[in-house]
C-alpha cells in the first residue's frame, strides 16, 4: 500500500519498490497487532487468504513462484500491485477485509495510529516525517497563532444573507 | 429480573436532534431521560492524538455497500466531532422534487418558515461569521483561486468561539479548548440543569408499546462495555409517554426496522431515501510556485502555502453554483475543508482507478501533503440509499474499534452522478486554471462514496408513500413517537446539514411538548434559548 525500501539485504517481504520508508517501517504490523484494534488474532487467517489469492493469481498469469517463500511474498512488486488492485475492486470477494487491511497499512504511515502522535513526532516516525506533519508545542498540543493570509482574497456572493449564508 | 423504569419523555440520542428537544421538554417541566450509545467525554478527554483508542472512541466509520459514512458516537453526538460549519440551506432546497416529481419537503416548510428557528439555534450555539483575517491559509488559497477564476467566495459561518480557537485543526477529536460549540456546551447542560438525566453507553435495541396504563412506549436497551462497545454488560427497559428518536440517520431507521413487528408495522419510507448529502471530496495537489506567481500569496518568506494542516478545517466556500434558476441535480456548493490523515488513503495519485490510491506514485503524492488542498462539493443527490434487514443488535455490526458494517446500500443514480460530474468540473475549472493544481476526486474503489452528512433515512414530508414522518416530525401511525435527527431531513441540502438539523429539531419542539402535555404531563413550551 505504501511501498518502501528493504529493511535489510535479502528482505523478501518488503519489495523495495520505492526509496524511503514504507508502511512496514511505519509500523503497519505493530498496528495490526494493537490490542485496541482487536483483530490481531485474525491475522494468520487473513495471511492465508491473501496467499491463496496470490497462488491463484500466479496460476492464471503464468507466474512460477519459488516454493521457499509465501506466495504473496514470492510475487514481483508489479504483480503484487495488480493483485491488490483486483482484491480491492468493488464487487471482489472478501473485498471488505482487504479494504480494512489497506486502511490500517495506510493509517500506520499517515497517522502512526499505533502511537500517541506527540510521541511519534518525537521519535521521528517515518510516515509523519515523510508527509511533513507539523510538530506540537511543548505541552503536546497543536496551536497555529499564524494561520491566515489576513486579507480579503475574493468577493462574497452578491446574494449572501445576513450572517454569511446563501440565499 | 429486570426492572422497568418510567419517565415522561425518553430521548434516544444526544446530538443536535436529541439535545434540543431534551432541553425544551425538561425546561418545560417534563421528566426526561436521554439514552446515548457512546461515552460521555469532555474537553480534557479530547486529546490531540491520532492513535487508535483516542478519537476512535467517539467517531465511527460505518461501511455500507457502495458508501462509507463518518458519524459521531458520544454524548453530544456528531456535534462533538463535526467541523462546525453552520449554514442555512438555500431557499431552492425546500422546493426540491427529486426524481419522484413532487415536492419532497412538507409544504409548510420553506427557508422563510425555517429562518426563525435558524435564528434561535444560531443564538444558542452561537454561530460566528469569520472575517477574512480569521480564514486560515487553505481557505484563503481557495478564495484566491476562486477570485482568479472569476468566481465569488465567502468565509464560512462557524459555531466556534473565534477568540478561544487556536486553529489547531483537531476538530474530529472533539475540541480540547471548548472553542467549538457542541451540544456539550449549551443545550445538554441546560437540559440537565432542568433535571434531564443523560445515560451514556446505553444502546437502544427496540421500541414497543408500553404495558403500563398511561405510558405509550417501552424502550429496551443494552448497556455497553466502556472499553469495547462490542460487549454488552447489562440490559433494561424504560417506559415513556413520549419518545424522541434521534439516534442519527444511520441508526434511527434501523431501530424502527427492528421494532416494526412490535409496533405493528412502520411506514414504508423507514430505511429508504437515504441521502449522503451529495458529498463529494477532491484533493488538489497544489503547485507552490504557481500559488506565488498566479495568486501572489506568500505566508512566510519563501513559503507561498504549505498550509494544509493549519487552521479550522473549514474556512471558505463558493455559493456560485447555488443558482435557483438552474436545473435540479446541477446545483452545489464547493467548500474548502481539511480531513485528518486517516482519509489520506483515499487521495488518488493517478488516473488508473484500480490502483490510483496506493503504490509508488501515491507515496510521491504524500511527500507533497503540506501542499494539498481538499474541497467538498455538497450536491443534490437522488435519495437512493436503502437499508437492508437490521442486524441482531444495534444499528450496525461493529467489527473493530470504530469500524462498523451497515446494511446501507447506495448506488448513485444518473442524476446524482450528473451532480458529481458538474462539481468535479467546477473544482477543476477553479483549481487547475493555468496549472495551479492537479485535482482528483477521492477514490471510490476503497470505500465507495464517502459522506460525513447522513440524512433522510426516516424523512418528513406530505406524501405518506415517500415520507415516514408528518410535517411535525411524528412517525406516521405512532402518536408520541417523534424523530428529530438528520434522518428527518427530506433531501440533501447543498450545505453542511448541522444547522438545519438543529433548526428542524427546534421547530418540532412545540409539537412534542403539546403531545406530551396531552398525556397528562404538566409540560409547557416556551423556554428561552439556553445560555
Amino acid at each position: 500500500m505504501v511501498p518502501g525500501e528493504k529493511r535489510y539485504g535479502g528482505d523478501m517481504a518488503v519489495a523495495g519498490a520505492a526509496p524511503g520508508p514504507g508502511a512496514v517501517q511505519a509500523g503497519a504490523v505493530e498496528l495490526l497487532n494493537l490490542p485496541d484494534l482487536g483483530i490481531g488474532v485474525l491475522l494468520p487467517e487473513l495471511a492465508l487468504l491473501v496467499n491463496t489469492r496470490a497462488l491463484a493469481y500466479a496460476a492464471t498469469h503464468g507466474r512460477v513462484l519459488p516454493p521457499t517463500q509465501p506466495p504473496f511474498v514470492a510475487l514481483r512488486f508489479t504483480d503484487r500491485t495488480a493483485l491488490a488492485g483486483e482484491l480491492l475492486t468493488p464487487g471482489a470477494p472478501d473485498r471488505q477485509l482487504y479494504v480494512l487491511l489497506a486502511l490500517f497499512a495506510a493509517a500506520a504511515f499517515d497517522t502512526a495510529a499505533h502511537l500517541h502522535t506527540a510521541v511519534a513526532i518525537r521519535q521521528r516516525h517515518p510516515g509523519l516525517v515523510w508527509i511533513g506533519f507539523p510538530a506540537p508545542g511543548a505541552d503536546g498540543l497543536w496551536r497555529f497563532p499564524d494561520y491566515s493570509y489576513g486579507r480579503r482574497l475574493a468577493s462574497e456572493h452578491p446574494l449572501t444573507t445576513v450572517g454569511g449564508h446563501p440565499a | 429480573m429486570s426492572v422497568t423504569e418510567r419517565t415522561d419523555v425518553l430521548v434516544i440520542g444526544s446530538g443536535f436532534g436529541g439535545a434540543i428537544p431534551a432541553y425544551h421538554l425538561a425546561a418545560g417541566g417534563a421528566e426526561v431521560v436521554i439514552l446515548e450509545r457512546g461515552p460521555h467525554l469532555t474537553a480534557p478527554d479530547f486529546t490531540h492524538d491520532l492513535r487508535l483508542g483516542g478519537y476512535t472512541r467517539i467517531v465511527d466509520l460505518v461501511q455500507g455497500d457502495g458508501i462509507t459514512v463518518v458519524a459521531g458516537n458520544c454524548v453530544g453526538g456528531s456535534s462533538v466531532v463535526y467541523f462546525a460549519a453552520s449554514l442555512r440551506a438555500p431557499g431552492f432546497v425546500f422546493d426540491r422534487r427529486g426524481s419522484l416529481g413532487h415536492r419532497l419537503w412538507p409544504s409548510t416548510l420553506t427557508r422563510a418558515a425555517l429562518d426563525p428557528w435558524y435564528d434561535r439555534v444560531e443564538e444558542a450555539l452561537p454561530v460566528a461569521e469569520q472575517s477574512w483575517d480569521q480564514v486560515p491559509y487553505p481557505g484563503g488559497l481557495f478564495a484566491a483561486a476562486c477570485d482568479r477564476a472569476g468566481r465569488t467566495c465567502n468565509p464560512v459561518p462557524v459555531a466556534v468561539d473565534l477568540a478561544r480557537c487556536t486553529n489547531c485543526n483537531w476538530m474530529l477529536n472533539g475540541c480540547h479548548f471548548d472553542a467549538k460549540r457542541s451540544m456539550l456546551l449549551n443545550y445538554l447542560p441546560a437540559a440537565t440543569a432542568h433535571g434531564a438525566e443523560i445515560r451514556p453507553l446505553h444502546e437502544v435495541q427496540t421500541i414497543a408499546p408500553a404495558t403500563t396504563p398511561g405510558y405509550r412506549y417501552r424502550v429496551s436497551y443494552t448497556r455497553l462495555d466502556a472499553g469495547d462497545y462490542r460487549l454488552p454488560v447489562g440490559a433494561g427497559a424504560i417506559e415513556a409517554k413520549t419518545v424522541v428518536l434521534a439516534a442519527g440517520a444511520l441508526a434511527t431507521p434501523v431501530l424502527l426496522q427492528r421494532s416494526a413487528p412490535l409496533l405493528g408495522g412502520v411506514p414504508q419510507a423507514v430505511g429508504r431515501y437515504f441521502s449522503g448529502n451529495g458529498d463529494r471530496v477532491s484533493i488538489a495537489d497544489v503547485d507552490e510556485g504557481k500559488v506565488r506567481d498566479l495568486l501572489g500569496l506568500e505566508r512566510a518568506p519563501g513559503i507561498p502555502y504549505q498550509g494544509f494542516p493549519i487552521g479550522k478545517p473549514i474556512g471558505s466556500m463558493s455559493y456560485d453554483r447555488l443558482d435557483p434558476a438552474t436545473a435540479e441535480f446541477t446545483r452545489f456548493s464547493l467548500q474548502q475543508i481539511y480531513f485528518p490523515g486517516i482519509t489520506d488513503l483515499l487521495a488518488q495519485a493517478t488516473d488508473a482507478p484500480a490502483t490510483s490510491w496506493f503504490g509508488v506514485r501515491k507515496k510521491e503524492l504524500r511527500a507533497r501533503w503540506p501542499s494539498w488542498l481538499s474541497v467538498l462539493a455538497m450536491t443534490e443527490d437522488d435519495n437512493e440509499g436503502v437499508f437492508g434487514p437490521p442486524p441482531p443488535t444495534g444499528s450496525s455490526t461493529r467489527v473493530a474499534t470504530s469500524l462498523c458494517l451497515s446494511t446501507l446500500s447506495y448506488r448513485p443514480t444518473a442524476n446524482t452522478l450528473r451532480g458529481w460530474a458538474a462539481a468535479d468540473a467546477e473544482a477543476r475549472a477553479v483549481l487547475e486554471r493555468d496549472g495551479l493544481a492537479r485535482v482528483r476526486p477521492w477514490s471510490e474503489n476503497a470505500a465507495g462514496s464517502v459522506s460525513a452528512h447522513p440524512l433522510a433515512s426516516c424523512r418528513m414530508g406530505d406524501d405518506p408513500a415517500t415520507s415516514a414522518l408528518d410535517e411535525r416530525g411524528e412517525l406516521r401511525g405512532h402518536p408520541g413517537l417523534f424523530v428529530t435527527d438528520g434522518s428527518a431531513v427530506p433531501t440533501s441540502l447543498c450545505v453542511n446539514p448541522s444547522l438545519t438539523i438543529a433548526a428542524l429539531a427546534e421547530r418540532a419542539c412545540p409539537g412534542i411538548v403539546e403531545s406530551t402535555a396531552e398525556e397528562g404531563v404538566r409540560a409547557r413550551y416556551g423556554a428561552p434559548v439556553p445560555r
